[in-house]
């Protein structure tokens, strides 16, 4: 019944002393699709892709990962302090067969696929804005070539054009390559751009309320049809609740 | 005119004031002088006429190789095994409750204890400073390390186990460069330890070195010449320090340049 080099979860469960944070997950995301997941602040997002990762173990459930190079960006971006951007883009690079040199090459081209130029790539994260620093470490991620890529609100501290321009380049990478990718995200449009599926959180423990599948193709995509897919999606009765204002001012 | 060649030999401003606060110390170290004679304080320069004799009679470059060989092999083996044990500590807790009670106790053991100690295990052999050095400031070293490593960022450690870092990617990119920061300042201190404690054990052991000299300018009742050893000792500490701890801390700090709450 398994698809060849899915990515798949089951019955996923897990708590953090003592509170339940997610509760009954069923996933698969078949090898070169999109997932994205969705959903309010605090309900289990980060932990849900961290477990898929593999970087925490469940309580509950398993994880079939058949992937050899997983890469991430993580949702504060985790930049080494004493390295460069070109340095920290080269780190990612530490388990691979190359030379410093090369390595470095491939952390400066990469840079330049993320509007970061030759005079960025020499600064030092805390010289960086907080945008810069998203955008290394994407490029951190996609210079392994990964063949599985987790995305944790990587655009969300980019301006629009700049974040259409980094879904675009992810987009086209993840097609190029046949990447599975998962990402989470509170932006809807971002959502309907890249994703094949999308899962929606919500509650406490975070379940899977909602179920989308987005079927056009995504180099189809245009505007029109991100708008009227996103007024879709809103209108459905689930997704609303989920997104509903919890605080009363 | 801001670069004449008197200015660059000064330095800075910076440079200046400590030039300052070391004039002081020699202007009330003369008048020290001049209050209690010549026998309690010999003057500042009939201190250097000393150092000049003991250089003439060249006693005095096999003194500081003998010292230098003392103190820095003690103090290199106490870096090497501390930061070790200190590292494996910080990431064990079995290592570090197993470890950290010893190295309270050896930290407070006096170190003219280790010195007689090791005089009665090694004899008068230089080996006799190495282990005294040695064991006075490992512990030091080890505390240093230890809380460097427990510290270390967990979500740098999360996202290099990410992206699958061999090993030793992982202690030189995410361990070392922040267990330095504790560490470096650690080891400045303990290298003026050693120095001493060096001192210490050549005075009793009388196997050469700058306490040999010392012990010698005792016996011989020679206030002038002793003070010439102290400021050989200070003399060669200032030049590790500046030549070698001070190069390391400035290369492995170069990214805390323009870092909130740092100086430029
Ligand atoms: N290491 C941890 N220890 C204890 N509790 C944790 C830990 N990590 C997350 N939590 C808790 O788990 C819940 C879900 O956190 P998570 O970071 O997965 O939410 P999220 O959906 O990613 O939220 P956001 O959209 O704000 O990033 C939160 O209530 C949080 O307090
Ligand atoms: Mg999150």
């Amino acid at each position: 019944m398994s698809q060849e080099g899915a990515l798949a979860a089951t019955g996923i469960g897990h708590g953090f002393a003592g509170a339940r944070v997610l509760d009954d997950i069923e996933l698969r995301v078949p090898k070169g699709e999109v997932l994205a997941i969705l959903g309010p602040s605090g309900t289990g997002k980060t932990t849900l892709l961290h477990i898929l990762g593999g970087l925490l173990v469940p309580d509950a459930g398993h994880v079939e990962r058949p992937f050899e190079r997983p890469a991430y960006v993580f949702q504060d971006p985790l930049l080494l302090p004493w390295r460069t951007a070109r340095g920290n883009v080269a780190f990612g690079l530490a388990g691979k067969r190359l030379t410093r040199g090369d390595r470095l090459a491939r952390a400066r081209s990469m840079l330049v696929k993320v509007g970061l130029g030759h005079s960025e790539a020499g600064l030092y994260p805390h010289q960086l804005s907080g945008g810069m620093k998203k955008r290394v470490a994407l490029a951190r991620a996609l210079a392994v070539e990964p063949d599985l890529l987790l995305l944790d609100e990587a655009f969300s501290a980019l301006d629009v054009g700049l974040s259409r321009e980094m879904q675009q380049l992810v987009r086209l990478d993840a097609q190029e390559r046949e990447v599975t990718v998962v990402l989470v995200t509170h932006d809807l449009s971002e959502a309907v751009r890249l994703a094949d599926q999308a899962v929606v959180l919500s509650g406490r423990p975070g379940r899977i309320v909602a179920r989308l599948a987005i079927e056009r193709p995504a180099r189809l995509r245009d505007d029109a049809f991100v708008e009227a897919e996103i007024r879709r999606i809103a209108a459905i009765e689930t997704i609303r609740d989920a997104f509903r204002p919890t605080l009363s001012i | 005119m801001a670069n004449t060649p008197w200015r660059r030999l000064v330095g800075g401003g910076e440079r200046r004031w400590a030039a300052l606060g070391l004039a002081v110390v020699v202007a009330l170290w003369e008048v020290g002088h001049r209050v209690y004679g010549d026998f309690v304080l010999p003057s500042p320069l009939s201190t250097l006429a000393a150092l000049g004799r003991i250089a003439a009679s060249g006693d005095l470059w096999p003194a500081v190789v003998t010292t230098a060989r003392d103190a820095l092999s003690g103090f290199l083996g106490a870096t090497l095994v501390g930061t070790l044990l200190g590292g494996i500590a910080g990431r064990s807790m079995p290592v570090r409750a197993m470890l950290q009670p010893i190295a309270t106790m050896l930290i407070g053991v006096p170190a003219i204890a280790w010195v007689v100690l090791s005089l009665l295990w090694f004899g008068g052999s230089g080996l006799a400073a190495t282990f005294s050095v040695s064991v006075a400031a490992g512990p030091v070293v080890f505390a240093a390390a230890t809380q460097g490593t427990r510290t270390v960022d967990g979500g740098l450690r999360t996202m290099a186990r990410a992206f699958r870092v061999p090993l030793g990617a992982m202690v030189a990119d995410v361990y070392l460069p922040h267990v330095l920061s504790y560490l470096l300042p650690a080891l400045g201190t303990v290298l003026a330890m050693s120095w001493k404690v060096a001192v210490m054990a050549e005075l009793l052991s009388g196997a050469g070195g700058i306490g040999d000299g010392l012990a010698a300018a005792r016996a011989e009742v020679d206030t002038a010449k002793t003070m010439a050893w102290v400021i050989v000792v200070v003399v060669l500490l200032l030049v590790v320090d500046r030549l070698v701890i001070e190069p390391v801390r400035r290369h492995f700090e170069t990214w805390r340049r323009g870092l909130p709450g740092e100086a430029a």
